[in-house]
Parts: structure tokens; sequence; C-alpha cells
């Protein structure tokens, strides 16, 4: 339902051009015309001549765990590829495809994808979807997990690497502030409280589980730049796991963390909490005292 | 009444007027025992003066509460900084309850237990005509048998003007140069290492992943450090004709800086299915949100920044390094007049 | 007399005598014991911004005593584990040891945060109240010039403290900062490299320049400019609303002594306790959790501190337009929002008691203050101009918006780029209409409303509803006075 309702407003919105009558009010009032404008959106460069690109963009495919690592095993059982055979059938394959092929345009194959984007999908309610073109956010998801775990099951059988997992127990949360840092804080905020990146709303982080991190950061969900193990290691994808489960109860050691965000909030609080106080006390001081006035004189 | 409605801000007024005259029929019915012993009416002129000397002894008696109290919290936050230490909430719920009881009770005293008094003052005026006429006459009095007065002002001009000069062009030496404003430490060769030192190897360079690169030998902390660097397929790779070698085996490097405002560049974003996800490969800068095309040599599509994003052009070394072939052709970061702009 | 009060009687002679017989100040102490201010909330608004700087200069020097303006990279081995082994420059870690180690260090160092931020609100509050009420006309329009200057020293103090604790946020503060004052025509790139030694992030000797600004030059001319404008209102007296028995040629209210000066000491402490409470309850700037600052590192939703909020508006707010010749770039893009922006609204703001002297033709002395209804045409422009500055400032924080209700950004960016020149024209013409509106009904929006209502029964009637305690006049009946018919004349 909630999905349903703001789909209209979490649609990812496609970059406008400039509309050109807005740009000549801000010209004329800013008294500038006449002066060449840099190249505004949509008047881009042309490709170079003759190196035609490839006529469709491939896929990002989710990196594997890197050799060693420790990876999430899922139950799998005759019974559970067969139920799991079914809920595909009902839930996924009018995008997906009946033979996990996916649907030109619509959505990607699942073949080989493996278990991890699997769970990583339906474990945060991400999938299904409602329209194929939206954007997948967290939801509850609609699938218990023995469902989630009959539909891994069906999936793998068509190959595809394990899903990697992440134990924040082994994690060194000084290592994980700092990768979090260079890597995920430009998206996420510093305290995974999520935030902006042009066309697609960035989640916060407090509701993840640990396993979801180590997925998420290996597949790269929706348009998320994906970590292959080269680039994080296990030990520092562990660190980052449980830094990102510390930020759900960060050290507030100065009091109420008021999200956590910084300024705005803070600013919010210099004025309707701060300022508005001293405005009531000002008004209390400042005003004839009427209980003890026979007459009230600055009416 | 019937004309009043056709004016809409009539119609607004008196809505509000109802609003406030409910609410101060509700404080007239409270006040009402009072109002009326309330003196007589008012003349247009009225004498405001009046001293009340309320002599309360309750309000003497919540006043001393009140400083006992300040009394107690004062204390209590010298036991908590001995004991807890670093307890800020307590620390400041101590301090922050001490002053609030000692200004209730400045505050109640003030208003309940000393005397309360209307006065007025009068305001006397500021400009008095004699005496403004009286100190021109003794400024111009001390210029008096001094012939040559045009010549002794210009040249008390001159001296003031020299002096101020003087004093102000040591600012000058505050700031270097701009000798080296166009310099990186970006040049043919130099090495690109990841944050911990080590040398980022071509093949390791994924498609879909962004890496932050720092200059082997350079010092990390300049504004001009920091790349950023992608893989990206052919399918995304339109780069102007000058820089079709710039990016060996699809991968490019960028300066991290955004050229609007000089925050780093941290956002990148990679679509798993580009056509539902809406979206090609981009860098977005999280401060005023520039956001540019890494495979069309860092075109801008959406923002306030007034150029591309800078490209490095890229080789691979036989050992497999990624290596600067080149320095940057345009300045990196914030722009100024007259500014190093790419070509395009 | 009790025996202990005629004791206190006579030291508190003995006293008086003591300090006659070397400085003969009676007649001053008399004149300011009797000094009378008008009961109006709003007259305090000043006080609650001057007794925020008292509790600013206060926490400041005990911050003083922690900090280390050095910019040397050190690795951190301290009791915070989320930064062990992290590399941070001295002056990050000086505040990160105040903020986690020193005992009460986090307290001052919020309450100080927390100062500031309502400083400058109490000073924009004061600012609308002088202007909406016309307070800065003859004879206070200089005091008026001088509080525009310390709004601007205010901001630029703030953002230098803020600046101060090179953390992630302050340290993308300064280089936006760096790339505003780059971008000025001309003379930019010379002028960043004066202030910051050299190129971003500067050399050795930006922190210890920084940190001279905010804790001595800034601090000693704020307490200049605000010693001359107390002096100032002394010497010409509070302005005042009219009512029963006020004149402009009185002031009418509680005298100094004692009533004033116990509630102007109770508010005094009210403003430390308020801010001693938000600074022990309330997290501002836990800068332990943003981390230390290198310029290839950023996050997402940066933001300043409110009061530069404006302008980081204007900056997302303005297309990408960098007037260039060829390759030459004339002026790049962050003049606009960062240099224009706050130029032409203080420039509108030192502008106006002229425009209006000018429009108006009343060069006359008042004492007496508007309320803004009465001038529909003042109090319409300073709305409109009002909202154009508070919808930039909102527009900085679109960001935020798009997280928390999910509205497209670019949307926000596009609808915002027409609606901050449509927006105000709407405000201008509501807030006319709404000034007229009240000046015929004689209700009071904030306060007890005064007029009488009536309505019609169905027998034709006029019944009265309801019928405020006293109507107070609107002034315009009362001429205003200067001392003399020269002084009208003159400026």
């Amino acid at each position: 339902m909630r999905r349903h309702a703001t789909r209209w407003l979490t649609r990812p919105s496609r970059i406008p051009r400039t509309p050109q009558w807005m740009l000549a009010i801000l010209l004329g009032a800013l008294s500038l015309t006449g002066i060449a404008a840099p190249p505004s959106a949509g008047q881009g460069q042309q490709p170079a001549a003759g190196a035609g690109p490839p006529a469709t963009a491939p896929e990002k495919l989710p990196q594997p765990p890197g050799p060693g690592d420790p990876t999430a095993t899922f139950p799998s059982s005759p019974t559970l590829v067969a139920q799991g055979y079914n809920l595909y059938q009902a839930g996924c394959s009018s995008c997906h495809g009946i033979g996990l092929q996916g649907t030109p345009g619509v959505a990607p194959s699942l073949r080989g994808v493996g278990s991890g984007p699997v769970d990583f999908y339906l474990s945060t309610g991400r999938m299904p979807l409602a329209q194929p073109r939206e954007e997948p956010v967290r939801s509850p998801p609609l699938y218990t997990r023995a469902q989630i775990d009959a539909l891994i099951a069906y999936v793998s059988t068509f190959g595809g690497p394990a899903a990697p997992t992440a134990d924040p127990a082994r994690g060194d949360l000084a290592l994980g502030l700092h990768g979090f840092t260079l890597n995920c804080a430009g998206c996420h905020q510093i305290v995974g409280r999520g935030g902006l990146t042009l066309g697609a709303v960035v989640p916060d982080l407090q509701q993840a589980t640990a396993q979801q991190v180590a997925e998420a950061v290996r597949l790269g969900p929706y348009v998320m730049p994906n970590f292959d193990a080269k680039q994080l290691n296990q030990h520092q994808l562990d660190s980052i796991a449980a830094y990102v489960l510390w930020t759900r109860h960060p050290d507030d050691a100065g009091g109420w963390g008021i999200s956590n965000i910084g300024p705005i909030p803070e600013g919010i609080a210099a004025w309707f909490i701060g300022l508005a106080a001293l405005v009531i006390v000002a008004r209390l001081i400042g005003e004839r005292n009427e209980g003890a006035q026979p007459t009230e004189a600055s009416r | 009444m019937s004309e009043d409605e056709r004016k809409p801000s009539r119609g607004v007024g008196r809505a509000l007027a109802l609003a406030v005259a409910a609410r101060t029929a509700w404080r007239a019915r409270r006040d009402r025992p009072r109002r009326e012993t309330a003196a007589p009416p008012r003349e247009p002129d009225v004498d405001p003066r009046e001293r009340t000397v309320p002599s309360n002894r309750r309000a003497e008696t919540i006043v001393a509460a009140l400083l006992l109290l300040a009394a107690l919290f004062g204390f209590g936050f010298t036991a908590v900084y001995i004991v807890l230490q670093t307890n800020t909430q307590l620390l400041g719920l101590a301090l922050g309850g001490a002053l609030a009881a000692l200004a209730a009770a400045a505050i109640v005293a003030g208003k309940l237990v000393v005397p309360q008094e209307t006065s007025v003052e009068e305001r006397g005026p500021l400009l008095v005509e004699e005496q403004a006429a009286e100190v021109a006459g003794m400024l111009e009095r001390g210029g008096e048998g001094i012939s040559r007065r045009a010549l002794l002002t210009g040249a008390g001009g001159v001296a003031g003007a020299a002096l101020i000069t003087a004093a102000l062009s040591p600012v000058a030496s505050l700031g270097p140069r701009l000798e080296h404003i166009h310099d990186t430490p970006w040049h043919a060769g130099v090495r690109l290492l990841d944050d911990e030192g080590r040398p980022y190897v071509a093949q390791n360079i994924e498609i879909g992943s962004f890496y932050t690169a720092l200059p082997e030998g350079g010092d990390p902390g300049r504004l001009g450090a920091g790349l950023l660097v992608v893989r990206l397929p052919p399918y995304y790779i339109h780069l102007p004709a000058a820089r079709r070698d710039w990016a060996p085996d699809g991968i490019l490097a960028y300066s991290k800086v955004c050229p609007h405002a000089a925050c780093a560049i941290s956002l990148y974003r990679y679509p798993t299915y580009q056509r539902t996800s809406n979206a090609q490969p981009a860098f977005t800068c999280p401060c005023h949100y520039s956001t540019f095309l890494p495979g069309e040599g860092g075109r801008l599509i959406f923002g306030p920044a007034g150029r591309s994003l800078p490209q490095l052009p890229l080789l691979i070394d036989p050992q497999g390094y990624l290596r600067a072939a080149g320095p940057f052709l345009e300045d990196i970061g914030p722009s100024w007049w007259n500014v190093r702009r790419s070509e395009s | 007399m009790s025996l202990v009060q005629r004791y206190l009687h006579r030291r508190l002679e003995r006293l008086i005598r003591w300090n006659e017989q070397r400085y003969g100040a009676a007649r001053g102490i008399k004149s300011v014991m009797r000094y009378v201010f008008p009961d109006h909330w709003s007259f305090l608004l000043g006080e609650i911004a001057l007794y925020s700087f008292v509790v600013l200069v206060v926490t400041g020097i005990y911050l003083t005593l922690y900090y280390v303006p050095g910019d040397s990279q050190v690795i951190y081995h301290g009791p915070y584990t989320l930064l062990q082994g992290e590399q941070m420059s001295e002056a990050y870690r000086s505040v990160l040891n105040l903020s986690v180690s020193v005992p009460a260090g986090l307290l001052f160092r919020q309450v100080h945060h927390w100062a500031a931020d309502v400083f400058i609100a109490a000073i924009v509050l004061h600012l609308v109240r002088i202007f909406f009420t016309g307070a800065y006309r003859k004879p206070r329009d200089v005091n008026y010039y001088i509080g525009l200057i310390m709004l601007m020293l205010a901001i630029l103090e703030g953002f230098a403290g803020y600046s101060l604790g090179d953390d992630l946020l302050s340290g993308m503060g300064l280089a936006i900062a760096y790339s505003v004052s780059m971008s000025i025509p001309l003379i930019g790139a010379q002028l960043a490299y004066l202030v910051w030694g050299g190129p971003f992030p500067g050399s050795s000797s930006f922190l210890p320049r920084l940190e001279i600004i905010h804790v001595l030059l800034i601090p000693l001319a704020l307490i200049g400019l605000i010693t001359i404008h107390l002096v100032t209102v002394m010497r010409q007296h509070h302005s005042q609303f009219p009512g029963p028995g006020r004149r402009e040629r009185n002031v009418v209210g509680t005298p100094l002594w004692p009533a004033y000066a116990l509630r102007s000491v109770g508010l005094l402490l009210a403003v430390a306790a308020v801010l001693f409470l938000l600074g022990g309850l309330i997290q501002i700037n836990p800068i332990w959790q943003w981390g230390p600052y290198h310029p290839y590192l950023s996050e997402n939703g940066a933001q300043p501190d409110w009061y530069i909020g404006w302008l980081i508006g204007a900056l997302r707010l303005m297309p990408n337009f960098e007037p260039a010749v060829g390759n030459h770039t004339i002026i790049p893009n962050p003049f606009w929002g960062g240099v224009l922006f706050p130029t032409v609204v203080f420039a509108v703001l030192f502008a106006w008691p002229w425009l209006e002297r000018k429009l108006t033709g009343d060069r006359r002395r008042h004492d007496l203050l508007d309320r803004p209804r009465d001038r529909p045409a003042r109090t319409a422009i300073g709305a409109a101009f009002l909202s154009w500055v508070v919808i930039i400032f909102a527009v900085g924080s679109t960001d935020r918006l798009f997280v928390g209700l999910h509205i497209s950004y670019s949307g926000q960016i596009h609808v915002w780029r027409v609606g901050v020149w449509v927006l105000p024209i709407i405000v201008f013409f509501a807030t006319r209409a709404a000034c007229r509106a009240l000046q015929r009904s004689g209700a009071h929006p904030l306060r007890d409303w005064q007029g009488t209502v009536v309505r019609r029964s169905a027998a034709g009637q006029l019944d009265v509803v309801a019928r405020s305690p006293e109507r107070i006049e609107a002034p315009p009946t009362e001429e205003p006075v200067g001392t003399s018919p020269a002084e009208h004349e003159r400026r």
C-alpha cells in the first residue's frame, strides 16, 4: 500500500533539461545576458565518430566472495527447490521470465546470479516490485524466511557464486569507520543515516543486518557500486558490518542525538527549543505583571 | 456588512478578529471580578505613573526556596564532576538547573517582591542649536591665524594615505604568489596508490566500483591529490576524440575535487540494470549535487558546477600498474578568474 | 529599625561616600537607576543576543585553554576506540580530546556551540523586530547600521569557530569557503591565497590565523560595537510602542532599579540556563562521529550551521551559469550564491533607511514605534524580502527533505528556481492585504485584540458580540516631534 501510494514520489526522476525560459529569467535578473554560458544539460559532446558503441549496456554482476572467505549457506533440498519453483513462477516470472532469462527492457536475467542477490532483494523487501521501472526501496518483506530460502534454493540451481557473509564480531570498529568514510559515507552519510544521489534514494542503514551489508557491498544493489574482495577484503567487510551495526546506537555522549545528521536538526533546535524558550521567558519578563497591578496600564 | 463581503481581505480580517475576540472574551470572563473595580475610563492623555509595594510573603518564600534549589544544583554539579567526571547530561542538568533556579528567583523577585513602578522619563532633546553652533565655532577657532589652510590639509591627507598604505602593504606577504596555482602532484609516470599506499593494478579495477587514488610520492593532503578511478564497459565510453587514448582498457581517472566548490566527489552510481535504473554511471558531489558523466569526459548533467570534471590521462605500465600518462590539462578544484578549462 | 538594619544602612552609606569621594558619580548612578525600560517583550530580543554573547565569551575562554591550532598530522591513540590509529590533524585531536577525555569539556564545547546558534538567531529576530516596527529611523539609524555590522561579524565568527575543529564537516565547509573566495572576479585567487597562506587546505599558519581571528579579532570588534550600541541606546532612550500616556517626547515603563535590574539579571541567568540545558541534553556537532577531514573525503548531506544555510541554499539553487569568453572564465559559479547573494541582502538592509526616507520624505525624529500593520507598504516589502531569503535558506535543506519525504531533489531545485521569484510577490500582496484588514478590524495577531465586534441580528440590529478592554488608536494622529523645526529638516 505504502509503496503504491508513494510511487510517484519515489520514482527516480529523470534529469530534466533546464527549461530555457527559466534560464532566461535568471539571466535577465542578473543582467548578464550576452555572455556565453557554458554547455548546459543536453548539449553534450558528440561521441567520437567511427567508434560505434555496443548496442546494449552490460549488466552489473555481483562480485563473488574472495577465495577462502566465508560464505553464507542457505538450506537446500529438492522439496525446497520445488517449493521455490512454484513461488518463482507465481511471483517473479512475469518480469524475470519463466526460465530466469529476464525480459529485455524490463528485468535482468537471474541465471547465474547465485544466492546473495536473491537473499538481499527479498529479505529487505526490495523485491518484488509493483512496477518494473520503479526504484526498489526497503519495505517489509513480502515472503517469509522459509519462502525466501525456497526461492534461493530454486534460483541457485542455475549456478552462480556463493553468497558473501560478514561476521561483525571479528570486525574492528576503527577499521570499519575508516572504510565506511572512504567508500560509503559519500552516499550513506557518515553515521549511515542515508542520503541522496541524483535519481535514487540512498537508504539509511539502521535496519540492515550484517548479512545484508555483506551482500550489498559485494552486489551493489540498484545504482550502488559493488566492491570486490580485492578492494574490500573480508576483514574490512566484517569491520564495515560492525560499524553499520554500531550506527544503530552510536555513541551520543553529548545527549539526545537529534538523528545524527548535523546542522539541520541543530538549527531547528536552536530556533524552536532554545530561542523559543527564551522568547517565552522574555514575554514573562517584559510584560506588566497583571496580578500585581491594580490596573493594566500597558494594554 | 454586505459591501464588506465583496472584499476577501475584509473576510480574512473579520475571521481573525472573531478568533481573537473569542480569546479575549474568555480572558475577560476570567478577569471580570477585578475588572469591575478597575479605574474609570481613561482620558486620551493619561498619566500612567504608579508605584505599588507588593509586600508578598509567599513570593519571598518562593524566592528563598529557589535560591536554595540553585545551591543544591550547584553542589550537585561539583559532586557529578568529582564522581562521574564525563557524564555530560548530568553535568548539564546540574549547572543548567542551578542557573534556571537562580533565573526564576531573580524574575519572581523582580516581579512580585520588590516595588513595582511605572515611571515616565522625559526624552531630552538631542540637538540643541546653540551648542552645535558653539562646537562648530570652537573647532574653527582652532585654525585661527593659519593662512595656507588648503596646503596643510592636502599635505596631511597625503601623509595619512601614505601611512595607511605602508601599514597595509605587509598584508601581501600573508599569502604566496600564484605561480604554482596550476600545479598538481600528477605528472606523466606517477603511480596511482590506494589510501594505504599500495599501487593500483589495472586488472584489479572492476566495472561497477569506484576507487580513490592518491599520487605516489605526492602529498595526499593537497587538494589536487585525490583521484576517482572507474572502469567502464565500451557501451558507456564516449570520450572526445582528443582523449581517446586516455582510458586504457576502459579505466578512467578524474580529479576527486568538484570544480564547483572543492568538495570531494564521493558518490558514484552504476546501474545494475541500465534500462530500468534509468541512470548512466555518474559521479555526484555531495555538497551541491553537481553530477558528472565519467564516460563522457566528465560532462556536467546537473547541478551548479560551471565546467566539466577534469580528466587525467592514464596508462598501464608493463607491470600492470596504473600510472598518469600526463598532467591534468585543465585546472582542478574550484574555478577562479581565467581558470584553465577544458577545450570543449 | 532593627539593629541589623541600622548597621547595614550605615555600611551602605559609607560605601557610597567612599565612592563619591573618588568618582563623584552620584548623578550618573541616579540617572542610570531611574532609566526607564518600556514594557514589551520584543525589546528583550537584543538582550537575549547580548547574554548569549556573554555565555560565548565565558565558555570560549574555557575552550581556548585546550585547543591546539596545529595542522601537522598525528596518529590518534586515545580512549575513543572508533578513531584508534586514525591519522588526523593536531587541531582535530585537541577537540576530540576535549570532547571525550576532559571532564565537563564536552559540556562547555556544546554550550559554546548552542550559544553561537542562539546568539545569531536572537540577532536575526531582533533585526526583524527593528525592521517591522520602524525602529531604524532617526535617531537610531546609525545604531541599526552597527547592528548589521555585528550580524555580519557574528556570522563570520561562527563560521570561523565551526571551522577550527578540522573535522569532516568543517573541512568541507572550509573547502566551500575557499572556493567562494576564489570565485571573486580578478582578485579571488590572490585573496584566497592571502587568507589560506597558499592553496587549499592552506599552509600551517592558516589554523593559527583562523584561531586568532575567532578568539581575539572578531570578539574584540564585537565587544567594541556592543558597547557603542548600548551607549547609544542609553543616550537616546528606548523607543516605545504607542499607548496611553506614551508620547514621542517621553518613555513610559519600569525604571532600572530595582524591578528591571532583577528581571534583566533573571534573563541573563535564563539564557545561561537554557544554553547549559541544551548543551547537556542535546548533542551538537559530535565531531567524534564525523571523523577527521582530508581533502579527498566527504560525506552525504553535509550542511553548515544554520546561519550559513542561506548561502548553501543559494549555491545549490544557482544554475550552472559561469560566463566565459572562449576558455577564459570571467565569473566562477560560486560567486553568485556565495558572494553576490549575501552582498545584495546586506546592501538592501543597509540601504533601507535611506530608501524609506527617499520614498516617504519623512526625515523626522521618531521615538514612537510603528505597529507593522500601520505601515502596510514597509511591512509587505519586508515580508517579501524576508520570504525571498528564507526560501533560499530552505533550499539548503532540500537534500534532507528528499531523504525524509522522497521528493525528487532535482524536481525541487527546478521548482524553487521559479518559486524563489514568484512566492515573494505573493507574500507581498498577502501581507499588504493582511495589514489593511488588521487596520480595519483592530485585531492584534499576537496579543489582545482591540476594538468591537458587532453582528447584525435577524431583526437588523447591530449586537455587540465582543469588546476589547480598551481601544488604542493608531498613532498617526500624533505628530512626531523633534527638538526643533531645524532638526526635522536636516538628516
